[in-house]
């Protein structure tokens, strides 16, 4: 039993919070009891849901566990993370997703939802048992072969198609194959000048608009991964407009940073898709704010050291960002007056639980409800050190910002995961 | 001067006719010496690092390094490939124990001579990496018009041929709009980069249109293979459209002069009357380089004259 004292819920009116047996049990002003925490200035919030953490166990554990990571999402605030399928194995069948919802319990410290692959390897030929996974104790609602597009449009209607029958959804990598051949940042004025192969924003964008054409066609549900372009953006909202069960994500990186970082060669700005430009950057910013774009993704990468310390050309792509996602919606989305708490609530939980179909997860801040929520402080800021992460590796690219807001405490079904910014276990 | 040649940008207006000067002057020492050696260099060490096969470079390099005096070491890494992902900076940091006062590096990826330079105390200088710049090639290019012509400023230059891919076209842009020429860029829309409408040059799709008036046609190398890959549909229509030959030299301007980095490919971009005219300054580029070279290391390495 815990009671959390004058806290904001959502920012608003400060009230009391008790929480009994996993769930708030009260909320109101004056209550007294043992196991107190002063919640004075701090906001509380629904726990964070990510549909998109790389967790990279099994097979690369010397650049992330599922207990290091799941460590580094509860200090981000997340009481619930979808692990994404390319690990080694690739998690294609009931028994490797079984493997890490089982690594996810025994750590403790989120919920590790499997994200299942759509194709047998992450091969993009022949679907994987997607039903299998989803009867498993993992309870696969999410599907993807993220890291790959599905190409082939043909195993992407079906793959579409095949999902209705689970409640599930396939989660789309958007980046045309052909268009992409070596692509190492986005393709225009800094590309041609440093000499770096271009990804143009066009190979997301097609892939998009067929996705969507194809989920309205068949009646199913698409979710698209990590959307970068304004191009994307219009062509959500367009197929939103249609009645297209289509939803998206946009990650914090891409609200943020822009493709300028990569003129210092140093790739732990290296990521796919590659940052933007900065009219892209406000696209993104105006298509989270309205809606169009429905959830903060992190697309948390860990790499080794020795997968970033090398030629741009040679690092793989990808970037930390559990930690640091709430501090980077409050800078780009809060401070600017694009969201209010209410918003980053349904962005950031309510939103990605239902595309996940997560049933405990993403509810109201209410009486009876479970008890996974966060405490946030807004008035702090603090800069980024990389060497301070509880993730195992340190290919942060906020290392040096000063970003505002700090988790102090995370609750999963009321046992704190997180107290005073310090992870529990 | 910087400590590092990494790209033109490093060099401004007056460091670049600097580097050009600089040129001169060693030209000028060595001319009618039986001895062609300064000890500018001497007990200075100067590392040719070289990831990527480059017989023409690395001599001219080598040779440069070796007519100032410093100890030169040929470190070929070839074959620890990008795609093999051998540490560039485990080979920095062995380099670094060895006391390498000069690193001269060619890579096939783009940056790395940056990346390098962040790993080393030594001065690096890039011989051209990937795609991005390789900026003694300009330099040398620079100094064979300015010799040529007797001057850059206002001098008009097509650079023909594939720019998406050439690291030669990057720094010749940078370079010779640095020191007042008006570049104009001649190639399929193929190969051009998405973004180059804000370089500071003119665009062509029509070299019969830009030859009238160029004072300098330098041509780029065309890889035959690019047409696998849809940039152009034959090597033979490439030619009919883009190369340069007898014909095409016959409307340049009486005192125009014709340029290639090398290697040629003689039939595709090139036709071998043009490049064996009286207006190819092929050879003397070749000549050029290995002093433009020794001015660079001298500059970077043996500090600046007074």
């Amino acid at each position: 039993m815990t009671l959390i004292k004058n806290v904001k819920p959502y920012g608003e009116e400060a009230v009391d919070i008790r929480i009994t047996d996993g769930r708030i049990t009260e909320m109101a002003p004056g209550l007294d009891g043992d196991d107190v925490l002063d919640g004075a200035g701090l906001i509380a919030l629904p726990g964070l849901v990510d549909l998109h953490t790389h967790l990279r166990e099994p097979g690369r554990e010397d650049a992330e566990t599922v207990e290091t990571g799941s460590r580094a999402a509860a200090l981000g605030g997340f009481t619930a993370v979808h692990a994404m399928a390319n690990t080694d194995p690739v998690a294609d069948t009931a028994g490797v997703v079984e493997q890490v919802w089982r690594l996810g319990q025994e750590a403790g410290l989120v919920d590790v939802v499997p994200v299942g692959a759509v194709t047998v390897g992450l091969g993009g030929t022949q679907l994987a048992e997607l039903g299998a996974m989803a009867d498993s104790a993992a309870r696969v609602r999410v599907f993807s072969d993220d890291g790959h597009c599905v190409a082939d449009p043909a195993l992407m209607r079906r793959a579409l198609e095949y999902v209705k029958a689970l409640d599930g959804v396939v989660a789309q990598h958007a980046e045309e194959p052909r268009l992409t051949v070596g692509a190492q940042m986005n393709e225009g004025e800094r590309s041609a000048r440093l000499g770096l192969t271009g990804w143009p924003a066009a190979a997301e964008e097609a892939v998009i608009a067929r996705d969507v054409l194809l989920a309205q066609h068949v009646g199913a549900r698409l979710h698209v991964c990590h959307v970068s372009t304004a191009g994307s953006v219009d062509i959500l909202r367009w197929a939103k407009a249609r009645g297209v069960q289509v939803t998206a994500e946009v990650t914090p990186h891409h609200l943020l940073l822009t493709d300028e970082l990569a003129e210092t060669y140093d790739p732990v700005y290296k990521v796919n898709p590659p940052l933007r430009t900065d009219a892209d950057v406000q696209a993104l910013r105006a298509g989270l704010a309205d809606g169009t774009i429905d959830a903060v993704a992190t697309d948390h990468a860990p790499h080794a050291v020795e997968d970033k310390e090398s030629e741009w050309a040679a690092a793989r792509p990808g970037m930390l960002g559990l930690e640091q996602a709430l501090s980077i919606v409050v800078q780009t989305m809060v401070e600017p007056g694009l969201l209010n708490w209410r918003g980053v609530a349904d962005r950031m939980s309510v939103r990605p639980a239902a595309i996940g179909r997560l049933e405990t997860h993403g509810r109201p801040l209410a009486v009876g409800e479970p008890a996974n929520l966060l405490l946030l402080d807004p008035a702090h800021s603090a800069v980024v050190d990389p060497a301070a992460l509880a993730s195992r590796s340190r290919n942060s690219p906020y290392a040096g910002r000063e970003l505002p807001g700090r988790v102090v405490a995370t609750f999963l079904r009321g046992v704190p995961t997180v107290l005073d910014g310090k992870a529990q276990k | 001067m910087r400590k590092h040649l990494l790209e033109v940008a490093d060099l401004d207006r007056a460091d670049a006719t600097l580097v050009l000067d600089t040129t001169a002057q060693i030209e000028q020492a060595l001319a009618g010496r039986e001895v062609k050696k300064l000890p500018t260099l001497r007990g200075r060490t100067v590392v040719n690092l070289f990831f990527e096969d480059s017989t023409r470079t690395r001599i001219s390099f080598e040779l440069a390094a070796k007519r100032l005096s410093a100890d030169v070491i040929n470190f070929s890494a070839k074959g620890s490939s990008v795609s093999k992902g051998e540490s560039l900076k485990d080979t920095a940091l062995t380099l670094e124990a060895m006391g390498a006062d000069g690193i001269v590096v060619r890579h096939s990826a783009s940056g790395a001579p940056h990346r390098l330079a962040q790993w080393v105390q030594g001065s690096v200088v890039n011989a051209g990496d990937g795609t991005h710049e390789h900026p003694t090639q300009a330099l040398l290019d620079a100094y064979t018009i300015r010799q040529r012509l007797g001057r850059l400023d206002g001098v008009r230059v097509a650079v023909v041929g594939d720019v998406l891919h050439s690291r030669v076209a990057r720094s010749n842009v940078g370079l010779l709009t640095t020191l007042g020429a008006e570049v104009t860029l001649v190639a399929p829309p193929t190969l051009l980069p998405v973004g180059v409408e804000t370089w500071p040059v003119t665009v062509s799709y029509d070299l019969d249109a830009v030859l009238p008036k160029a004072d300098v046609v330098m041509m780029l190398r065309v890889q035959a293979e690019r047409m696998n890959a849809s940039f152009f549909p034959s090597a033979r229509e490439y030619s009919r459209r883009y190369g340069l030959d007898g014909r095409r030299m016959a409307v340049l301007p009486d005192d125009a002069i014709v340029m290639h980095p090398g290697p040629m490919n003689r039939g595709m971009e090139i036709a071998a009357e043009v490049a064996d005219s009286p207006r190819s300054t092929i050879v003397a580029q070749v000549g050029n380089g290995v002093s433009v070279r020794m001015a660079v290391l001298y500059l970077l390495l043996g500090g600046a004259p007074e």
